[in-house]
């Protein structure tokens, strides 16, 4: 074990842990956004029961992204320091902008939500959560677009005198076609998450609780979300295709990886299930759908598919003798658990809304298991996807440029990644605990009672009246 | 002027905005356990900086990322440099931050007493630590030719970067009562005002001593004018503490905060990072800095949206202008 075995640890627990909470601060910001839009709009109080709801979940999960987001920023210097030099140029542009763009939009914004109830009128309140919804959706495009450079690098040179990426052309790079793609992957992948953590909690209620004065609410909440789960993996699949095409012509290697095939085809198999030996490198059993990959690769149902074997003495030739495969167990399964992960839950959102059908009530204990699995199923597809897409880049950290290797920290000592590494996971795994157990309770507490709140109470004079929000 | 100059001027305009900003919060984070002598009036403290804490740590966020667009060298050297410090500030800042929004969700006492430690140590280490983690970028860390830190920990932790650690954590308590003061209302607004005035004191005892050192150790002009500017804020802002003008000391404090940072931009330039040993090594604003392109795209990008920011964080300070106090805490 050295220093930079720890630090791709590290960057690997902090970077899937922090995006546990992004996808629902991006979908759910938009989704509360919305069902207070419905209040606004109508007046019925329903929706603004189901916008204060909800917004209590999305606050906290929201203050766990904002604190592991930090240390996405800082880490790039701390343990990724040579990475750092050599990208600079390119790569911190579009995380500066981020920061000033769409960070002060959404924290600032956010804490006007929080804190305005009372303080502003109606629509400049609701245009607080907007502004919010925006900013996380935006700092998405700007992450994603620091992202694709390192898959696809383009926009830049590298200057023979440094030997630095420098970046000529800052509009190739934001429209890097990598970036066009995963965005609305990403965010449809978000949206799936937070439309599963509605049917999720609106079901409990509705299973557990029958007939009381919010099973409309909750009613309402379950259809909205499972349409909104639906919707999102639809868009999921689609970009996801794309996603893949673009993938097999700017990395071959990791869509063979994903494949796990190891010889070029024409035309090339999807592997429903490949058992291959434990180093990864050999295929021993394999059950597979004829043309399929030709078709999802290349939009052919004959085109080639280039196998590991071949892109591997491709890529020997051209930047000299190593390893440039992936791991490919990794790649493979990952790859299928994303896609298993994400279809399962886009499955019960449908089954929910069979069983709402016609005014019906759900009342099987079986879909109240499945419910309130269904939002862990797409976190992890999103979780499998991120590590698939950054797995399968190895051994590069900028893709033909860079190794992951030479991008480490050399004045960082191992004692002191281990240390931050055991600090991170320690503090990490505390609070996850923690945000569980609250979002639990506070999902479990159901919809506000509106009627309890003393809203022209006459004992007080306006200097006096508490706030409708406090911490 | 370069754009090197500007970019330098930029990084220093937000490490202001962040200290003069989060100084504040980290104030009333550290003056939790002592302001607030129950649960009220501690939700009452933490209720002033509710809205704000948040939007006043993307200041950090855009320090960070800009120092890494514009000056990938200073970024990577620095950060990895001061690895176990920055991890500590991290972690507090995890605590804290997560802590705002959690201690009020259970009602157990044993439940808040656990988050108002992560708000005072939360506040307390990053207060202390940006302090020795910017004298010791004025004083110089050794670097090898290649930009590399060669140092260990021990030399983060000269008497120089102590006394400045020390002294930013007692500018940012004597900025967070003043601005306790001015955003509550009865017992606590006295208490915070008295506080305000003693450990001001202190503050700008140590804030002189500091800045002496630091002029002694590199200088200019500007640096001693901006640093005599400093102590007079400092000192106006704690004569109208005294004189319970609490906007006017508020304007104070803000003002030697902001006029001490621009002090040590001051004194560094045009290095940003000088090396105690090979001077090959050090780091300055032309040999960090990314390319005129990236720099130019940049400097447009800051030029429009910095005014805009700014415009809309402050109006979010006047929406969150009243006063509170334990009146206007909700029971539940």
């Amino acid at each position: 074990m050295d220093a930079l075995d720890v630090a791709r640890w590290q960057f690997g627990v902090t970077t899937v842990y922090h995006f546990l909470f992004v996808p629902l601060t991006i979908g759910l910001s938009v989704l509360v956004a919305i069902l207070q839009t419905m209040w606004v709009r109508t007046g019925k109080e329903r929706y603004l029961k189901l916008t204060k709801f909800y917004g209590k979940l999305f606050l906290i999960n929201f203050a766990m992204g904002v604190v592991t987001g930090i240390v996405q920023e800082f880490q790039f210097g701390m343990n990724w320091s040579d990475y750092s030099r050599f990208v600079g140029d390119v790569f911190g542009a579009p995380l500066a902008i981020e920061a000033l763009v769409a960070f002060f939009l959404e924290s600032t914004f956010l804490g006007l939500w929080i804190f305005g109830w009372d303080r502003l009128p109606k629509r400049l309140h609701l245009g607080a959560i907007w502004a919010a919804a925006i900013g996380s959706n935006l700092s998405a495009y700007f992450i994603l677009a620091a992202n694709s450079f390192m898959q696809n690098p383009v926009g830049y040179r590298i200057n023979p005198d440094t030997g630095r990426a420098e970046l000529t052309d800052f509009v190739a790079m934001l429209t890097n076609k990598v970036a066009l793609v995963t965005y609305p992957h990403t965010i449809a992948g978000a949206f799936l998450v937070a439309g599963s953590l509605i049917v999720a909690v609106a079901l409990w209620h509705l299973i557990r609780n029958r007939d009381t004065t919010d099973t409309p609410t909750y009613r309402f909440a379950a259809k909205f979300g499972s349409w909104v789960t639906l919707i999102a993996a639809a868009g999921v699949l689609i970009t996801g295709d794309t996603q893949g095409k673009i993938m097999t012509e700017v990395q071959p290697m990791k869509m063979a990886a994903a494949e796990g095939l190891y010889s070029t085809e024409s035309p090339a198999s999807f592997s429903v299930l490949t058992v291959g030996s434990l180093d990864g490198s050999r295929e021993l059993f394999a059950i597979k759908i004829p043309y399929l990959l030709s078709y999802l690769g290349t939009g052919d149902l004959n085109g080639t598919v280039h196998g590991i074997d071949d892109l591997q003495a491709q890529y020997a030739s051209q930047y000299g003798p190593g390893n440039y495969a992936p791991i490919i167990p990794v790649t493979y399964w990952s790859f299928r658990f994303m896609i298993a992960f994400g279809m399962t839950a886009a499955a019960i959102a449908l089954l929910v809304l069979w069983t709402h059908r016609k005014g019906r009530a759900p009342r099987s204990k079986w879909l109240l298991r499945a419910g309130l699995l269904m939002p862990l199923l797409p976190l992890a597809a999103n979780a499998f996807g991120w590590i698939f897409t950054e797995m399968g880049r190895q051994p590069w950290i900028v893709f033909g440029e860079m190794l992951t290797r030479d991008g480490v920290s050399r004045s960082v000592s191992l004692t002191e990644v281990l240390t931050s590494f055991t600090a991170f996971t320690l503090i990490y795994a505390t609070l996850a605990v923690v945000e569980f157990r609250l979002l639990v309770r506070y999902a479990k507490a159901g919809v506000p009672d509106l009627t309890e709140q003393p809203e022209n109470d006459d004992s007080h004079d306006d200097a006096e009246r508490p706030l409708a929000f406090a911490y | 002027m370069e754009l090197t100059t500007i970019w330098f001027l930029l990084i220093a305009v937000l490490f202001t905005g962040y200290f003069i900003l989060e100084g504040f919060d980290f104030g009333v984070g550290m003056l939790l356990p002592v302001l607030g002598r129950d649960d009220r009036e501690r939700r009452v403290l933490i209720n002033t900086i509710g809205p704000v804490w948040d939007g006043n740590e993307v200041w950090l966020i855009t320090a960070g990322g800009a120092m890494f667009a514009a000056f990938p060298e200073w970024y990577a050297t620095m950060f990895s440099g001061f690895y176990l410090p920055l991890l500590l500030i991290l972690l507090a800042l995890i605590a804290r931050g997560v802590a705002f929004e959690y201690r009020h969700k259970r009602p157990e006492p044993s439940w808040k007493r656990r988050w108002d430690a992560a708000i005072f140590f939360g506040s307390l280490v990053p207060a202390l630590l940006w302090g020795v983690a910017f004298a010791n970028i004025l004083r110089g860390v050794p670097l090898s030719a290649d930009h590399e830190y060669v140092g260990g920990l021990l030399d983060l932790l000269n008497p120089y970067a102590l006394l400045g650690g020390v002294t930013t954590a007692a500018l940012f308590l004597t900025h967070g009562a003043v601005f306790v003061a001015l955003k509550t209302v009865g017992d606590i607004r006295e208490r915070a005002g008295k506080l305000a005035v003693r450990v001001g004191v202190g503050a700008a005892v140590l804030a002189v001593a500091f800045l002496a050192w630091t002029l002694n150790i590199r200088s200019s002009t500007t640096a001693v004018a901006l640093a005599a500017a400093a102590a007079l804020a400092l000192l106006g802002g704690l004569a109208a503490a005294r004189a319970r003008r609490e906007g006017w000391a508020f304007a104070g404090t803000a003002a030697a905060i902001g006029l001490a940072v621009a002090t040590l931009f001051a004194a560094l330039f045009p290095n940003v990072l000088p090396s105690t040993l090979d001077a090959a090594g050090t780091l300055t604003a032309t040999n960090a800095a990314s390319t005129p392109y990236t720099l130019k795209i940049m400097s447009w990008i800051a030029v429009v949206f910095t005014p805009i920011v700014m415009a809309y964080q402050g109006w979010t300070y006047w929406v969150f202008r009243k006063r509170i106090g334990v009146a206007h805490i909700p029971q539940h």
